[in-house]
């Protein structure tokens, strides 16, 4: 879901750049109290201070090796997408066919992806401003595709599809982490902001078909194998179909794609329009 | 007697939502509420928030204008919490869900399982059993929830509702399925470890409402005063020594014990999630009363004794 990626780091970086670092508060919201803890009503306070923490939250600039390291993850990924763009229009201009493609690049795809991980442990440390739980939702989606449908389910490896949400992916991941790369060193040439808040306005819908049609393609060969699933009798009285949560994770596109999609499109207003106001002013 | 000028203004608009003038000294936040929903009936008392400062912490109810620091004209910002809904209601809804869905898949009803198995009974003494167990525990939390508990909250926002009782039927299909399936599977140590189950989970189920009446008997009916909670003559109430929050400690083993009588992978997922979020409310109140009393025993930890 390279949707997830866009709205995610959108999320983050709608205000200044990257190096004022907000650290997370954890709010008790309202008085917690003895015999009715349960339940804490508090959600919708938590959800405002999660808002109002970046403007009201203790900031605090960070750490001389926390910003190499940040600055070094964010150039190796850029190169590491950079790498597999070329090797696939290279793949391309020499073969002429999309056959094949996944094959020649799956080593660099599944590394970069995963090294990905360490994105939610950057949100964990603190280091990075944004939510564990929203980085744990994009990366994982990312992980999802890549290990448990391309990676497992052969078959698919061919189909159109998948180089769809590849040139999607490898857009909008060189864009995200040149962004970083530049606001951690406080050089943002403007293009790259313009990249980064308008070529999702394609790249996600595209990203998106490219993952269902993906998923709907392995679907045939999963039910057919019966693959990931465990079946009933069983010593832990557990059952799970793969099949089913297949289809299942290509329903969640439905309430999931539109509110991402609006979330960066007001993302976009306000940061391009905020810009242009500044200016205004000057 | 001096009477006080209120004027309401939107905490994000700044917009002048309402003007009180003659307000006695003496009112209370909960007054000027009621008063307020006279002018906007739409935003009943309890889901205003009316706090001194548009970024500031909400006014108690119980707070009296005279004593807050506001001169003889007073201003309060307003956030509306959206539309709220009784804890009651709430507890209610949700406790009730799985108590009633349990049992359709209990008796077999139909399109759950194949047809044939409509209606047929489980040959396995422990389906029975949990069956037993997972509605007294629920019978219980409706009890408790209409004669035990003192909520020093009235409501919470309405999309709670939805979100808990989702949390609260899902799980309980979830694991209803599979214990009362005709391929269940019973435990591998058979009724050795069923035997066990059943102690922890009897043992855990009265630790958890000795615990609830203990606190109930901290608080006077009516009232929303806070004290700490100490150890009384029932022995299930010992736990107090150890832990702040020991209603949470006996509900996790419960489940636990449910867990291991019904050997089924998906209560003991159930568990783990329930445990996750008791340690999360168990930590924030074991903070809050580390914040308000000075004196409070330093052995106890939040959920579990000496570890977390």
């Amino acid at each position: 879901m390279g949707r997830w990626t866009e709205a995610a780091s959108a999320a983050r970086s709608a205000g200044p750049p990257a190096t004022p670092l907000v650290l997370s508060a954890t709010s008790p919201g309202c008085a917690v109290t003895m015999a009715s803890s349960e339940e804490d009503g508090s959600n919708g306070g938590a959800a405002e201070a999660g808002e109002e923490k970046e403007a009201a939250g203790r900031r605090r600039r960070l750490g001389f090796l926390a910003t190499a390291w940040l600055a070094f993850y964010n150039i190796a990924m850029t190169a590491g997408w950079l790498v597999l763009a070329v090797a696939m229009v290279r793949f391309y201009m020499e073969k002429g066919t999309h056959r094949g493609l996944y094959k020649s690049i799956q080593k660099t795809l599944k590394f970069f992806q995963t090294f990905a991980l360490l994105e939610i442990v950057h949100c964990l440390i603190g280091i990075v401003p944004t939510s564990v739980l929203v980085t744990g939702v994009q990366v994982s989606s990312r992980i999802f595709m890549v290990w448990l449908v391309t990676h497992s389910i052969k078959p698919v490896q061919n189909e159109e599809s998948v180089v769809l949400f590849l040139v999607s992916w490898t857009v909008t991941e060189i864009t995200r982490y040149s962004f970083y790369t530049f606001s951690l060193l406080d050089h943002l040439p403007y293009f790259i902001k313009w990249a980064r808040y308008n070529f999702f306005i394609i790249l996600y819908p595209v990203g998106v078909a490219g993952e269902l049609l993906t998923i709907y393609a392995a679907l045939p060969y999963v039910k057919k194998t019966g693959m990931f699933s465990i079946r009933l009798p069983n010593k832990y009285n557990v059952s799970f179909d793969y099949y089913y949560f297949l289809l299942i994770t290509m329903a969640s596109y439905i309430p999931l794609f539109p509110q991402l999609y609006f979330h960066m499109l007001r993302q976009r207003r306000k940061v391009l329009h905020g810009e242009v106001i500044i200016e205004k002013d000057d | 007697m001096k009477h006080y000028e209120v004027e309401i203004l939107d905490a994000k608009t700044r917009e002048k939502l309402c003007f009180l003038d003659k307000v006695e000294p003496q009112a209370t936040i909960a007054e000027i509420k009621n008063l307020f929903t006279k002018t906007h009936p739409q935003w009943y008392p309890a889901r205003q928030s009316l706090r001194l400062d548009p970024k500031g912490k909400s006014l108690k109810d119980e707070d009296v204008l005279q004593k807050l620091p506001v001169g003889t004209t007073a201003t309060l910002y307003f956030r509306d919490l959206g539309a709220q809904i009784s804890w009651v209601t709430v507890f209610l809804t949700e406790y009730a869900g799985p108590l009633f869905i349990y049992l359709l898949f209990y008796f077999r009803v139909p399109f759950i399982y194949g047809h044939k198995y409509d209606f047929t009974s489980s040959r396995h003494s422990v389906v029975h059993l949990a069956c037993i167990c997972h509605s007294f525990h629920y019978v219980k939390r409706l009890l408790e929830t209409l004669f035990v508990h003192r909520f020093s909250h009235g409501t919470m926002p309405l999309r709670n509702i939805f979100k808990n009782c989702t949390y609260y039927w899902g799980f309980a299909a979830w694991m209803a399925y599979y214990i009362n399936h005709p391929l269940y599977t019973p435990p591998t140590y058979g009724a050795q470890q069923v035997k066990l189950a059943l102690a922890i989970f009897v043992i855990c189920q009265l630790g958890n409402f000795s615990i609830h009446m203990a606190l109930r008997d901290l608080r006077p009916a009516g009232s929303k005063t806070r004290k700490i909670p100490y150890p009384t003559k029932n022995p299930f109430t010992w736990l107090f020594l150890l832990v702040s929050c020991p209603n949470y400690t006996y509900e996790v083993g419960s489940w636990i014990g449910f867990a291991i009588m019904t050997q089924c992978l998906p209560v003991a997922l159930f568990s783990l999630v329930g445990f996750t979020q008791m340690t999360i409310w168990a930590k924030g109140k074991h903070r809050s009363y580390l914040k308000e009393f000075r004196d409070y025993p330093p052995l106890r930890m939040p959920i579990v004794p000496f570890l977390l």
